[in-house]
């Protein structure tokens, strides 16, 4: 990995002084993941350059930062050694720390001067593309010039990698510029960054102070550097890695995260809407629990929990199950919960359990109310028999509620492409014909009877972004799957 | 004055309580004849919860163990034996109702002894003294509540009158009647009869037992076993009893009872009966044949009973079939499940009994073979099998030969008797080959899964929680779902200096384990895939119970659809069902789907994202960021720094990297839809009725080639070499082999004991290691993995981990194909798949 750092102020040689590194000589440290490398391929009075090289140990990058064993191939084969990351910024740190502390003994006039200063960055990875790039360094005064890297000119129809050439150019004081390179490398990269401890991240934002409050970006730069401090499960990531590329977690909202955006519906009718759809949705579905009753309720699919939260308060409400698939989300449901700072006899009504929903379960059993809130459209088509039969047949609560997208729907999302649905995890969205169609055969096999509606903003033409049906069970359960006798 | 009772005999499966007053002389009878853990005592519950045998404030507690662990003992079916008092008929009632829940009999033994004699030996016993008016009290209760035993529903008393009886009585275990689990046959299970006797000769024929003579023997001392309903409806029903009669008392033949021989046998005994379902026409014969018959007849009838437990427990015959918890109990409940089925007096359109389909349900590993419902072809369902073939209706007469499980049919000569209703496979189940849920309960939480190959394999909560996720969200439906390969681990590390894996290493491993011939198997660079493939959609249905018109699945090693285009993998299946019908597989292995093991090409295929993310990603930026540094450092070169050295590194990781970006390539093709796709199979892991994995790799290879060549290109021949282990030049042929292969940009190749499976003094041997190219292994370890100090630390690899976990996923895939095959339940098959996959949810080193 490398950047170079070019002044064209003369006399461009002051450059080592700022830098405290002579011009003459290769400068070697130790940075822990491998060595760090100062040396200048040109040093003139009117251009001098100096160019970082980090000589990345591959073996101890796989280790780890902190010894962890690796989970995961990817931890081996890396773009890390060759990419300027969040690991260049840390030899930066360590290679320019006086620089960056704006102290030069030898010429303290020179730690304010503005110079005309070059920055080559050969291999930047950017996630989210040139705009993003520009949408970082114009606000601070450079003139950016990028031009993208191919995967693999033999096969031409992968395309693009995520890696940029980037030459950044502007008038700064090379400290700013340290600085500016310091904090937005990580920010660019956007990935784990295994070097950079909590601790660091402060002090990078502390860095970036006096002109990081400013930045138009300054929202989107902070919450990239905090976007790594959470949970993962390594045993999933074992498994993620058997083939598929599919993120397991909840991340793929692409509705969700556009309206967190402020983009949806940016040309729909209800941009003026005050609450978000998720809620409009959690409203509707309590409206109907306390409609049907209340009693005892399973939220199938409860994910991290949001409906739940709601539904522990609803006083007609007796108990409550959340059931998922993923032990994640339900250790993330328990915290938004605070089941922990429940008194007993409230904690008895609440109960977090691991479960799918193409097994049948007995623990389902016994509910007057299952909550199937956006989840049949997580289930592939051909296994959705098996969740009907799970849940209406073997389950078999008094009430079944259901809402899924409306796909027609989708035309009122602008960011979404033709045939795109609202989530990367969804396995299909249903027109409002689809749905009713599924709702009917379902209440015929099962005998229940079934009402259906919708939740959000109703386009005249296209229907409501969501679709509801809300399933009883016939007074007279028929016996299933019974062979008769000679 | 009664007879003094010398022997008192006890169910082998069964409760035994005995009631006393204290200082009866219980617990020194119970030491005597039973062993200490049969003996649940409540002197002992009280000290296990109380710390003391004697602290009565703790009795209810003491006696809420004492149930719970009768409870668990009943349940998995131990002998039980009650050291209480038991005086009061309160105290019996919940043991009563634990024996009958458990259906096992229940024996009472009153110990009616001398107050004055209780009383002294309860004043001398150490530690303790039972008050005398309580002694006193126990001692009046039992007296006068002992006479209601067998009301109490205790299926046999006996009362120690005496300290001499006491002394000198003896115990003797007796098996229950329905327990013949010493009995392995070989045996012919005969299904239902009906009087059809013509019917019964010729099948009797075609089983090869001489018909000639009386009674009626085979040759070899194969044994028929009736399962019930010889009698009714048929013409030859006196025949028929003759003839089975005949052949049970001359130990040629078993018979258990149907419900028709219970409703003879109640008519013939005058009870009230209504004359139905042909039952006049087997009084009308028997009339003919004398009252001398008749009465033969009427003993034969009360001595059948109403189950077999046969051949080490692996083979109930039951004329209804049974649950599994009901196999080898003995009760009320148990003879009328084993006789009518699960009724619950609902009545079909036809005015028939409706019945609860519980072979839907059945996971147990001893087969059900049973009759009772007509149907028109006998089909193994969840390893239960309904033999009825409706021979009095004008279908068949059936039999299924034990061990060896082959169905051997006599048409009837005509219809004997109209049927209320056609028959239309309505037998124990619901209709489909197998339930199509698995229950929750099956994969959650700690398993423990038992394997023919390894032993109990155990899965750990968090991993089953894992898996689950995956499972539950990914993976196709269960009942495709019948194999997930398992992981492999590669050969020990290479001592040469110049490579990580050696072909030395995985033939020092196999001459260990005592192998004496292994076949190298070229590796392809794909992704592993499993091919179920039904040779049309009837049989998918049949036999998968897949009704969905899709006629196979190919699955990545995690049970996932191995592409999510539409249409790919059923073009890829067609392909190899075509290249299957022209190598004539189906024929030769006598099935109509086939279980195959095969590696997909290329890789790009499935990991065109993982690829692009990662490989080429990471060969671009090396390419571009080493090239650029090398240019600066010759540029600063130029001006004089000292820089040889790091530049010279430098331009040595540039060739790393461009030798990591050759390697990947070789793997890579663009395709188009299935257009491109190769399938390189190297197993026919299973078929009807056989579980090939077995085989020994040669003939594997042989069917493969033949499918390879009848393909026309889809099918790729994985080439390989047979190694004799202790013959040099077999083993540098094929170590130059592996040299060409790899240094041309192969994988490697994959060691596999010549006979598949194979067994060493320190137990499984592992079913292939994989040896893998120079050249690869940077795509595993990185582009600079052969710099000498970066080989240097990776050689500290530790294998153990891998390879258990490859012996266990082994032994459990095989299983999963043993029940498949073994037509058990989903749930059965299910549960080794998931096993797997939680296994491969352990942390192990991905590099291995």
């Amino acid at each position: 990995m490398l950047v170079s750092l070019t002044s064209t102020t003369p006399d461009a040689t002051d450059l080592g002084y700022l830098l405290h590194k002579h011009p003459d000589r290769v400068r070697t440290v130790d940075v822990g993941f491998g060595s760090a490398h100062v040396f200048y391929p040109e040093a003139s009075p009117e251009r001098c350059t100096a160019t970082l090289f980090v000589e990345v140990d591959p073996i101890a990058l796989a280790r780890g930062a902190k010894g962890r064993a690796a989970v995961s191939l990817e931890h081996y084969v890396n773009d890390r050694p060759y990419v300027a990351s969040s690991m260049l910024a840390v030899a930066l740190g360590r290679l320019f720390r006086t620089a960056l502390g704006g102290s030069c003994d030898a010429r303290p006039h020179l730690v304010t001067q503005l110079l005309d200063l070059e920055v080559n960055l050969p291999v930047l990875p950017v996630r989210g593309g040139e705009r993003i790039v520009r949408r970082l360094f114009e606000p601070l005064g450079y003139e950016v010039e990028t031009a993208p890297i191919a995967l693999d000119a033999t096969f031409p129809s992968w395309g693009d990698s995520r890696y940029h050439s980037v030459r950044l150019s502007g008038r700064h004081t090379v400290r700013r510029v340290l600085e500016h390179l310091f904090v937005m490398l990580p920010v660019l990269d956007d990935r784990k960054h295994y070097w950079i401890g909590d601790d660091e991240v402060d002090k990078l934002l502390r860095r970036g102070g006096d002109w990081l409050g400013a930045h138009p970006e300054a929202t989107m730069i902070s919450r990239r550097y905090l976007r790594f401090g959470g949970y993962t499960d390594e045993a999933l990531a074992r498994l993620a890695d058997a083939g598929a590329d599919d993120d397991i977690g909840v991340d793929g909202d692409v509705v969700e995260a556009a309206e967190a955006a402020g983009q949806a519906n940016a040309s729909g009718p209800d941009v003026d809407r005050p609450i978000r759809l998720s809620e409009q949705r959690h409203l509707a579905v309590l409206e109907v629990v306390r409609a049907l009753g209340g009693g005892r309720v399973v939220d199938l699919g409860c994910g991290e929990g949001r409906l739940l939260a709601q539904l522990i308060d609803e006083p007609s409400i007796s108990a409550v199950l959340g059931i998922d698939a993923s032990v994640a989300s339900l250790e993330r449901a328990e915290r938004r919960l605070r089941l922990d700072e429940l008194s007993e006899r409230r904690r008895e009504q609440i109960s977090l359990l691991q479960g799918a929903l193409t097994y049948t379960d007995d623990r389902l059993r016994g509910f007057d109310i299952a909550l199937l809130v956006e989840v049949v459209e997580h289930v592939d088509p051909d296994r959705l028999d098996a969740l009907t039969e799970a849940v209406f047949s073997h389950a078999s609560p008094t009430a079944v509620v259901v809402t899924t997208p409306n796909r027609e729907h989708n035309v009122n999302y602008p960011h979404l492409r033709v045939g795109e649905m609202r989530h990367r995890d969804h396995r299909f969205e249903w027109t409002r014909e689809e749905f009713a169609a599924w709702v009917r055969e379902v209440s015929e096999s099962f005998g229940y009877s079934a009402d259906t509606s919708g939740i959000g903003y109703e386009d005249p033409d296209h229907g409501p972004p969501t679709q509801m049906a809300v399933f009883r069970r016939s007074a007279s359960a028929h016996n299933e799957g019974r062979g008769a006798d000679a | 004055m009664r007879e003094q009772l010398t022997d008192l005999e006890v169910p082998d499966l069964g409760l035994v309580v005995l009631c006393g007053a204290s200082g009866s002389g219980k617990s020194t009878f119970a030491r005597r004849h039973f062993a200490d853990t049969e003996i649940v005592s409540s002197d002992r519950c009280r000290a296990l919860v109380g710390d003391d045998e004697a602290d009565q404030s703790v009795t209810p507690e003491a006696f809420d163990l004492l149930h719970a662990i009768v409870d668990k003992r009943l349940e998995i079916g131990r002998l039980t034996v009650i050291d209480a008092t038991n005086t009061k008929p309160a105290d019996r009632a919940p043991l009563i109702e634990l024996a009958r829940k458990w259906d096992v009999l229940a024996t009472a033994v009153v110990f009616d002894l001398p107050l004055d004699l209780c009383v002294e030996r309860s004043r001398q016993r150490q530690g303790r003294i039972t008050p005398e008016h309580a002694v006193k009290r126990q001692h009046q209760t039992l007296r006068r509540t002992a006479k209601r035993l067998r009301k109490e529903r205790f299926g046999k008393v006996y009362t120690l009158g005496s300290a001499a009886e006491l002394d000198t009585v003896t115990v003797t275990r007796s098996r229950l009647w329905c327990d013949r689990r010493h009995d392995s046959g070989p045996f012919d299970i005969i299904g239902d009869v009906h009087g059809c006797h013509a019917e019964l000769l010729a099948l009797l024929g075609r089983l090869g037992y001489e018909t000639g003579v009386s009674p009626v023997a085979h040759p070899d001392g194969r044994r028929a076993v009736f399962v019930g309903d010889l009698v009714d409806r048929g013409p030859g029903v006196a025949d028929v009893l003759d003839l089975v009669m005949s052949m049970v008392e001359a130990g040629s033949a078993l018979c258990i009872q149907g419900n028709h021989e219970n409703k003879l046998r109640r008519a013939l005994g005058r009870r009230n009966v209504q004359v139905t379902h042909g039952l006049a026409e087997s009084l009308e014969q028997l009339e003919a044949r004398g009252p001398e018959f008749n009465a033969r007849v009427a003993d034969f009838l009360d001595g059948l009973i109403s189950h077999y437990v046969l051949d080490g427990g692996d083979l109930v015959v039951a004329h209804a079939g049974l649950p599994e918890r009901y196999h080898g109990r003995s009760s009320g409940r148990v003879r009328s499940l084993a006789l009518y089925g699960d009724t619950d007096g609902e009545s079909d359109a036809y005015g028939l009994p409706v019945r609860y389909p519980w072979a839907d349900d059945y996971r147990g590993t001893a087969a059900v073979v049973y009759g009772h419902t007509p149907v028109m072809t006998p089909r193994w369902v969840n390893n239960t099998l309904c033999l009825d073939t409706g021979a009095v209706f004008g279908g068949e007469l059936s039999a299924l030969r034990w061990p060896e499980k082959e169905l051997v049919s006599v048409p009837a000569a005509q219809v004997y008797y109209e049927p209320t209703k056609p028959l239309d496979g309505a037998d124990g189940t619901s209709g489909t080959p197998s339930a199509s849920l698995v229950d929750i309960g099956d994969v959650l939480g700690k398993r423990s899964v038992e394997t023919e190959l390894q032993g109990r394999i155990t899965i750990e909560a968090d991993r089953s929680a894992a898996a689950l996720e995956v499972m539950s969200r990914f993976a196709v439906d269960p009942r495709w779902l019948v194999y997930l390969p398992p992981t492999m681990a590669p050969v020990a590390t290479s001592r040469r200096p110049d490579c990580l894996e050696h072909p030395d290493e995985a033939f020092a491993y196999f001459r260990k384990a005592g192998i004496d011939e292994v076949v190298c198997q070229e590796k392809h660079m794909g992704s592993r895939a499993v091919l179920v493939v039904a040779r049309d959609a009837t049989v998918a249905a049949e036999r998968f119970g897949i009704s969905n018109d899709d006629a196979g699945v190919i699955v990545t090693r995690t049970g996932r659809p191995f592409f999510s285009a539409p249409g790919v993998s059923g073009t890829l299946l067609d392909r190899f069902r075509a290249a299957a019908d022209a190598a004539g597989v189906w024929e030769s292995l006598g099935t109509d789907w086939l279980v195959v093991d095969a590696e997909m090409l290329p890789w790009t295929a499935i990991s065109a994202e993982l690829l692009r993310r990662q490989y080429a990603a990471t060969g671009a930026a090396g390419t571009v960021a080493l090239d650029t540094a090398r240019q600066l450092m010759a540029d600063a070169a130029g001006r004089g720094a000292d820089i040889t050295a790091l530049a010279s590194r430098t331009a040595d990781r540039a060739a790393h990297v461009a030798s990591f970006v050759h390697a990947y390539r070789q793997y890579c093709w663009d395709t188009d839809g299935a257009h491109g796709i190769e399938i390189a199979p190297f197993q026919i892991l299973a078929a009807q009725g056989q579980v090939l994995a077995r085989r020994p790799h040669c003939w594997h290879l042989e069917q493969i080639d033949a499918l390879v060549a009848a393909s026309g290109g889809v099918l790729r021949r994985t080439d390989r070499r047979f190694v004799h282990l202790d013959d040099a030049d077999s083993v540098a042929d094929a170590t130059d082999w592996w040299q060409a292969m790899t240094d041309a940009g192969g994988e490697g190749m994959v060691a596999k004991p010549a006979q598949t499976i194979a067994r060493s003094g320190r137990g499984l041997v592992l079913p292939g290691v994989k040896c893998r190219g120079r050249e690869y292994l940077r795509i595993i370890y990185g582009p600079e993995y052969l710099e000498p100090a970066n080989l240097e630390r990776l050689r500290k690899r530790s294998l153990g981990r891998k390879s258990s976990l490859a012996r266990r996923e082994f032994a459990l895939g095989i299983e999963a194909l043993d029940r498949f095959v073994a037509n058990e339940h989903v749930s059965r098959v299910h549960e080794c798949v998931f096993g797997v996959l939680a296994l491969e949810s352990e942390p192990v080193d991905p590099r291995l």
